[in-house]
């Protein structure tokens, strides 16, 4: 028993030294950051005093917040739906045997690694008015296309569909694989045609991968930074500005931490709330790991 | 198989690989063409280096590869070196709470960085170490982590128990038994998860576009972001760094790619 407790005790400095990083550098700044915004911060001018709860106060009546809102709203609604049905797509793909199918399950790997800040840089250049592959292709259409509204969050978008689309099919295609080969089979001798198939079997067994690979696209979604960021700086017109580089220009370019920090901790509540009504809606997601 | 829908097949094989590989070959191709080739349309008659001449040149550019690289070997170092024992804990031993520290570490790996952003640079400012390499790798390993313990700890749970047991039954301590059996055990998942923690760190833009401001202390990610030349912006330097720095990358992806698929679908939330 004593040997039991002791071997207990003893366990915990295996499990220390992560408890103590995760707790000091993730965890305790975000008692920093609530209390850094309620107050007025500006770094370069020494001013620091409390203002209790008037950065929030500002933060409900400032427009450009709501903007950033919508935008970072639209980016994970489109950006998302289009990343799961076209990685699905790539995963039944993927699925089928065919020739050239290692080619293809090396080239799917090369976007995920791809730092995003080039990625989004090769983009900017296929949108280039003069030299772009979009105006070659286009001749006579010089346009800015990123100096367009509208256009710019599309392409915003693309960027984050082509960085993220290929880890969502290698994760679909990991849950497809767990499908028992005998189901199909057994359809097939059924006379089933392809799409019932893919209805009836392939969809409902997915369910799970599906739901895992939804909850964590919207979340790494919704911190969208480096894309957008490198691709239009959040212009023109600040109709790419996502939360996260709003808060980003708060911070680094005005100065104002106490305002910069209010917008943090907005986006970091609102990650908390869209956890909240997944697990609400669609129960805890489990990964496989056996605890 | 209809020969129709083989025919669809390769058309949306194609297509699919075309959109992957795309972007990457074109630039690939718009660093080793001429400046004034770029404007016009196909291919470029002749190839050059200058590009990559001049990216080389012009900025600190061996200074900032050396950061990439320092910070990415320390971070892959640091949280393996913190990792491997918890996941070693929490598969092998009797831990209470392991659910609830796999779970927070889940949710940190969710957290968006920007929220720690301002508490960190100002904590950072205070201790002197803003615009220094480890104040980016303290930081880095925090949020590498998740990743490199929940592949671990899948990892090692794959290694029988039976192994572990025997060890202390022969005599190990604790401590040797995980040394000395289960760690020589894991090692293709410490390989692994060395991987994936490297990718991250070198990837990684928010903090290191934000802690560091000296021109030579810049990682890859932040001075490609701030490549500006004199009058336009110099696509082709552009194009020739991002190729130099990303081909490591894209060979490593190649060569491991078995490795890499297996852990980001069985443990990870994202590379």
């Amino acid at each position: 028993m004593t040997r039991a407790r002791s071997e207990d005790t003893r366990c915990y400095f295996f499990v220390l030294p992560a408890v103590i990083v995760i707790a000091a550098v993730a965890v305790y700044p975000m008692i920093p950051a609530v209390w850094i915004s309620l107050r007025r911060v500006i770094v370069v001018f020494h001013e620091d005093h409390f203002v209790g709860l008037s950065n929030y106060a500002f933060l409900i009546h400032d427009p450009r917040f709501w903007t950033a809102l919508g935008n970072t709203a639209y980016f994970v609604l489109v950006a998302v739906t289009i990343e799961l049905l076209l990685g699905l797509g790539f995963a039944l793909l993927l699925h089928t045997s065919f020739r050239g199918q290692k080619f293809f399950r090396v080239a799917i790997l090369i976007p995920w690694a791809i730092p995003t800040v080039v990625s989004a840089k090769m983009w900017a250049w296929i949108w280039n008015p003069e030299y772009g592959l979009v105006s070659r292709l286009l001749p006579g259409s010089e346009m800015n296309w990123l100096g367009m509204p509208g256009y710019a969050m599309h392409a915003a978008i693309l960027v984050d569909v082509w960085k993220t689309a290929p880890f969502v099919a290698l994760l679909l295609l990991a849950g497809l694989e767990t499908i028992p080969v005998d189901l199909y089979k057994a359809a097939i001798v059924d006379g089933a045609s392809p799409l019932r198939i893919f209805f009836s079997i392939t969809l409902p067994l997915l369910r799970p991968t599906i739901v895992v690979v939804l909850v964590f696209r919207t979340l790494d979604a919704f911190r969208v930074f480096d894309a957008v960021y490198v691709l239009t700086g959040g212009g023109p017109a600040n109709t790419t500005e996502t939360l996260s580089i709003y808060a980003y220009k708060m911070l680094m370019r005005a100065g104002d931490f106490g305002y910069g920090s209010t917008l943090a901790v907005v986006t970091f509540l609102c990650v908390m709330a869209i956890s909240a009504i997944y697990i609400r809606l669609l129960g805890m997601p489990t990964r496989n790991i056996r605890i | 198989m209809t020969s129709r829908s083989r025919a669809g097949l390769v058309l949306a094989v194609i297509a699919g690989a075309s959109f992957c590989i795309g972007p990457f070959g074109l630039q690939a191709i718009t660093s080793l063409t001429h400046d004034s080739d770029l404007s016009h349309p196909g291919l470029p008659g002749a190839l050059t280096l200058d590009h990559y001449k001049s990216a080389v040149h012009e900025q600190p550019f061996a200074h900032i590869v050396r950061n990439s690289l320092v910070v990415a070997s320390a971070v892959t170092l640091a949280s393996l070196a913190i990792a491997a024992p918890a996941a070693f804990a929490i598969a092998k031993l009797r831990v209470r709470g392991k659910s609830v520290l796999l779970g927070a570490t889940l949710a940190i790996s969710m957290f968006p960085p920007i929220a720690t952003v301002s508490p960190l640079y100002l904590a950072l400012r205070r201790v002197g170490l803003l615009d220094t390499l480890p104040g980016l790798t303290i930081p880095y390993t925090t949020f590498a982590l998740p990743l490199a313990l929940w592949i671990l700890t899948g990892f090692f749970q794959d290694i029988p128990s039976e192994l572990y047991l025997a060890a202390r039954v022969d005599g190990c301590s604790m401590f040797s038994a995980f040394r000395k059996v289960l760690l020589p055990l894991a090692m293709p998942g410490i390989a692994t998860a060395a991987i994936l923690t490297f990718i991250f760190a070198y990837n990684e833009f928010l903090y290191a576009l934000t802690f560091l401001s000296s021109p030579d202390k810049r990682t890859i990610p932040v001075a490609i972001s701030l490549f500006a030349g004199e009058h336009t912006e110099p696509w082709g330097e552009i194009a020739a760094a991002s190729t130099l720095a990303t081909l490591p990358l894209v060979i490593v992806a190649i060569i491991f790619q078995r490795k890499i698929v297996s852990a980001l679908t069985a443990g990870s939330v994202k590379g």
